[in-house]
């Protein structure tokens, strides 16, 4: 791509063109959430902080794992470890497309040379008990976002709306950089003395995930951590408001959400090592479903969530 | 008479969404405005990504006046209620008028309804239809609630005439109308006023977008077509695909791409399937090579390199979908040249429906019944078998995972692959089919066997678990299996008799197995408690009174429960023998509607179904063929009259007499020339029609029928049946069964309707 002369040179100058754009719309810069999740969507950031009443803007990248996708590194797009850069606002504002126009013109799409289209995309997660509307976003045919309202998550409306923003990073910045294969794009600047490809960096890690994805993890174990993440989520939860150390309000949210998220991961794994048959899939899904849902009914329980004891009264 | 003009601008309307959205549109604005006294000339509706519109013409500015008369009280009701009645109407005493009536005088009042401006039916019809527009799937955005397709960000509605154009005062959550619009996105972002949808549809033009729906897609089509001509090639036609793309773009620009050289040699249709799904590129064939070789993409906007970067892009995202694809094919021919092994094991972990098992058990029921078919439709049964249990790998592909629409297509290359015949190969396709009335039957003996395996077993599966279709609710498409069956037998002529095929495959469907197994469960619930029993009873050394009471209650509890598990698997089995005729019930209903059709009338039909061999379909319908056309028939149709006539009068006699009159019509009773005839009408039709019958000729068996017309309507118009003489009344009564016998035995004339 011969963009013009503000094409960035790395993946990572990709990241911090969205890092500063995303900031200087207002957005909080937050971190990575310290847990393996499938997506960005995961992150309480997201899936929390998208409930409940009171407004919200923030940007983040999110590590994301996905252990069936893993191709030893050999795959020119599929990684089993990759990266979403992640934007939620709300209430979703009225200009939010241009606004995410202006993150592509960011990272050195010319809309004056680009093919931008907005293509029917419902979104939806069975295991967030989430939904919402919206598109993926083309550049000259090639998929490069996720554009989401969402309208429930974790079974609750969501009032107001919260507007979406997911960019596949790694696929995005092949495009913008003109690379072939993940593992030959460019991670830092490619004139830097030390020079670091993608695949310097991930190729050993991709192998060695993917036998371990698919061959080595301890079902087992993972069986029994899934039951005991599911157990600890329900007793977290079950937990009195009221902490008798403090004799705060305490309710535990996202301690559960983390033992949810972990759930989760763990039966993507068990997936990825093909000990669970169709039907169970379903079950599976349904018991993480099922937690989601609880942790969404305790976040809107909390002052973050937008209870206040007026309103509860 | 103003012209009235609205445009909705959202955010992105789903392009299957928008023709049926304007349509709508269109319907509730005009229902509504016609509903509240607004006429009008003509009105027109367009989509484009971004925007519903609507143009009407000649509206009135104002609904007419109307008057309404209401009846009131008597005129000497007491004043109260006559006060009463002029609260409610809005009067005073002055503007009633008395009038004579049946019941004496009685008060009426004349209530002017005056017209009310069009600006204010128009804002009340359209917030009306805005709030409850029939999206099929709506969403709330930011902090309110209404409710749109995606985000609606402005309501352009004008009402214009000579005098110009005026703005429809109209707030719907905010959001307030105006007389603006805004032109493509990216080409012509900015809003700009309009005065009238001429005007509108001009500046829209100069704004680069086309607002009708059917000029894009034309100018889509016609630029594609020239491109592609003029490079030699040819775009494979896809009206559904043209449609789509028409609702993906504002300003249509036509780009012709490369495919590259590495992807030519993959199969055509994963090329066509994967172009169109997952990017909406049209197709190019070189027709020298016969193969895919271009694509066609729509971009939604002129570039000043004019698409250079747009179509680099495009064949890029290609190149790497298409390396995909060809990934998916390399490994599948690996499993498929290694026995497909792999494939099918993955089937056995596939639920097919929770009470019917995996895929890999359908297959297994599928191969049995298919061999069990083959000799009938003249194929091997080795061939048939081994076809059936290769037919449905394929859903274990990667290609198909991806692209569930290959689904078939893609096991026939596979086997192909594997070095199967190309019978087994074709029945992999074809076993599938037909799927819709208008799709081919397979023709080749073993896709013929695979294919009524497929959908017997289907059937008799959902029939055994009482999984039948009900009014429109048919989630498992069994009619379709069922017409596809039909299908089968009658275009590819086979003779086989379903009924005792359905017994097998209903019980190979092993629905009794959950019950079978709590009975035995059950039962050793039982010994259990009996053995516990003797070894109490063994005890003497202590008062076990208690206990061994207890376990006999135990034991008296767990035999009634065997024993009211026996009785409903006795039930269940009975009711399975039933489901063969109930299920050849259904084809037959099936059958009524196909031949219907085909202009064959139901009682026909019925008069077949009652016949002996109904299960064979290809046996009943050739009877029913010729039955319609001997009723066709003058002779047929007088013949039925006389078979009417005789049958009546012989039952009349019968019920009367208590007697059936059965045998022994004998000539030598006959008295007139009429009856002798008829002796000898019905011996020479008998003996054509009985060996006629024999060899399914029912052609010549139903002329023979038909041809007794003539000696019967003779013998009715000569004779008097029910005479003094009792002999010679028997003798004709037991003539007239001979009528009846004969016409009987060809079909059962009695269902025929008139």
């Amino acid at each position: 791509m011969s963009d013009t002369a503000t094409a960035p040179k790395s993946f990572q100058e990709i990241i911090l063109r969205l890092q500063t754009y995303w900031a200087g719309k207002g957005c909080a810069i937050l971190q990575p959430y310290d847990m393996e999740v499938g997506a960005g969507t995961f992150h309480p950031a997201t899936t929390l902080r998208s409930l409940g009443t009171r407004p919200w803007a923030a940007a983040y990248v999110q590590p994301s794992r996905r252990p069936t996708d893993g191709r030893y590194g050999e795959n020119p797009n599929r990684l089993q470890h990759y990266y979403q850069y992640q934007v939620l606002i709300k209430p979703s504002p009225p200009d939010l497309q241009e606004l995410y126009l202006g993150s592509l013109e960011a990272i050195g799409i010319d809309m004056a040379l680009h093919d931008i289209r907005f293509v029917e995309d419902d979104w939806e997660s069975p295991t967030l008990g989430a939904w919402g509307l919206g598109w993926e976003v083309w550049c000259d045919g090639m998929e490069v976002s996720q554009f989401t309202y969402f309208q429930q998550v974790g079974g609750h409306d969501c009032h107001p709306v919260s507007g979406e923003l997911t960019y596949g990073l790694e696929r995005l910045a092949m495009y913008v950089l003109g690379v072939d294969h993940v593992m030959d794009m460019p991670f830092n600047d490619p004139q830097t003395p030390i020079a670091l490809s993608y695949g310097d960096i991930f190729k050993q890690t991709e192998e060695e995930y993917a036998r371990w994805n698919f061959d080595t993890a301890d079902t087992d174990v993972l069986l029994r951590h899934f039951e005991e993440a599911e157990a600890h989520c329900r007793e977290i939860l079950d937990a009195d408001h009221d902490d008798p150390k403090t004799g705060k309000r305490i309710i535990m949210a996202h301690p559960a959400y983390d033992q949810c998220i972990k759930a989760s991961h763990i039966f993507n794994l068990l997936d990825a090592r093909g000990v669970i048959s169709v039907t169970e899939r379903q079950a599976y899904i349904g018991r993480v479903r099922a937690l989601a849902k609880q942790c969404a009914d305790a976040f809107v329980q909390t002052r973050a969530g937008g209870w206040t004891p007026e309103t509860a009264a | 008479m103003p012209d009235l003009l609205i445009e909705l601008f959202s955010e992105e309307i789903p392009a299957r969404m928008q023709v049926r959205a304007a349509e709508d549109f269109k319907k509730l604005m005009t229902d509504g405005l016609v509903e509240a006294g607004l006429t009008y000339a003509s009105a027109a509706a367009f989509s484009t990504p971004r925007r519903l519109t609507l143009t009407v013409e000649g509206v009135l500015a104002e609904s007419p006046t109307t008057e309404e008369e209401r009846k009131g009280p008597r005129a000497d009701a007491p004043e109260k209620a006559i006060e009463g009645f002029l609260r409610g109407a809005g009067l005073t005493r002055d503007a009633l008028e008395e009038r004579e009536t049946p019941k004496g005088p009685v008060l009426f009042a004349k209530i002017a309804k005056p017209g009310r401006p069009a600006a204010e039916i128009i804002a009340e019809v359209l917030e009306k239809t805005i709030r409850n527009f029939p999206w099929p799937k709506s969403m709330r955005w930011g902090e309110g609630s209404l409710r749109w397709v995606r985000p609606l960000h402005s309501i352009l509605c004008i009402l214009s005439d000579e005098a110009g154009a005026q703005v429809v005062p109209l707030t719907v959550d905010q959001i307030s109308a105006s007389d603006k619009t805004q032109g493509h996105r990216f080409m012509a972002p900015g809003a700009f006023a309009v005065t009238g949808f001429d005007d509108y549809a001009a500046k829209l033009k100069r704004a680069y977008v086309m607002l009708d729906p059917t000029e894009r897609a034309e100018t889509i089509w016609h630029d594609a077509t020239n491109q592609a001509f003029a490079n030699g090639f040819e775009v494979v036609d896809d009206k559904g695909l043209l449609a789509e793309v028409a609702g993906l773009v504002e300003w249509p620009v036509v780009l012709l791409g490369r495919i590259g050289d590495d992807f030519l040699d993959l199969p055509p249709e994963v090329l066509q399937t994967s172009m169109k799904e997952h990017q909406k590129f049209f197709s190019v064939r070189n027709p020298k090579t016969g193969r895919i070789e271009r694509f066609v993409t729509v971009a939604n906007r002129e570039t000043a390199d004019n698409g250079a970067t747009i179509l680099a892009g495009n064949e890029k995202v290609l190149s790497a979908r298409l390396a995909d694809a060809k990934f998916f094919w390399e490994n599948d021919l690996r499993v498929a040249k290694a026995g497909m092994g792999d494939w099918l094991k993955a089937l056995e972990n596939v639920t097919f429906h929770n009470k019917l098992g995996t895929q890999a058990e359908l297959i297994d029921r599928m191969a049995t019944l298919a061999r069990e078919i083959a000799p009938m439709v003249g194929a091997d049964p080795d061939e048939a078998e081994e076809a059936a249990r290769l037919a449905k790998a394929d859903l274990s592909s990667e290609m198909v995972y991806e692209f569930p629409e290959l689904q078939g297509l893609m096991g026939r290359y596979y086997l192909q692959a594997a070095g199967k015949s190309d019978a087994i190969a074709a029945a992999a396709e074809e076993h599938y089919a037909p799927l819709g009335p208008s799709d081919d039957v397979p023709t080749a003996p073993v896709s013929v066997a695979v294919a009524l395996a497929e959908k017997i077993d289907k059937l008799t599966g959902f029939w055994a678990i009482d999984e039948k279709p009900t009014g429109s609710k048919d989630p498992f498409a069994l009619r379709r299996a069922a017409l596809g069956v039909i299908r089968l037998v009658l275009e590819d002529e086979l003779t086989i008799a379903l009924i005792p095929v359905f017994g097998a495959g209903i019980e190979r469907n092993k629905v009794q197995s959950p019950l079978v197994k709590l009975i035995e469960e059950e039962e050793f619930t039982s010994t259990g408690i009996v053995t516990a029993l003797q070894k109490l009873s063994r005890d003497q050394t202590s008062n076990r009174q208690a206990e061994i009471d207890e376990l006999a209650d135990q034991l008296k509890a767990s035999e009634s429960k065997t024993q009211q598990l026996l009785d409903e698997l006795n039930q269940l089995n009975e009711k399975l023998v039933g489901d063969r005729y109930a299920l050849i019930g259904f084809l037959h209903d099936r059958l009524k509607v196909y031949l219907r059709d085909q202009g064959i009338r139901h009682d026909i039909i019925d008069a077949c179904i009652s016949m002996p061999g109904n299960d064979d379909l290809a046996l009943l319908v050739k009877r029913a063929r010729a039955l319609s056309d001997t009723l066709g028939t003058e002779d047929g149709e007088n013949l039925i009259q006389g078979f009417k006539r005789a049958n009546n009068i012989l039952t009349q006699a019968q019920e009367a007499d208590g007697v059936e009159y059965s045998y022994g019509a004998d000539i030598k009773y006959a008295e007139t020339e009429e009856e002798r005839a008829l002796f000898k009408a019905l011996d020479a039709a008998e003996a054509q029609i009985t060996p006629a019958m024999k060899q399914e000729d029912f052609t010549t068996a139903m002329t023979a029928m038909a041809g007794l017309r003539g000696p019967i309507d003779a013998f009715f118009e000569a004779v008097q049946v029910n005479t003094e003489n009792k002999t010679v009344r028997r003798n004709r009564l037991n003539l007239l069964n001979r009528i009846s016998e004969i016409c009987l035995s060809v079909a059962d004339l009695t269902k025929i309707d008139g």
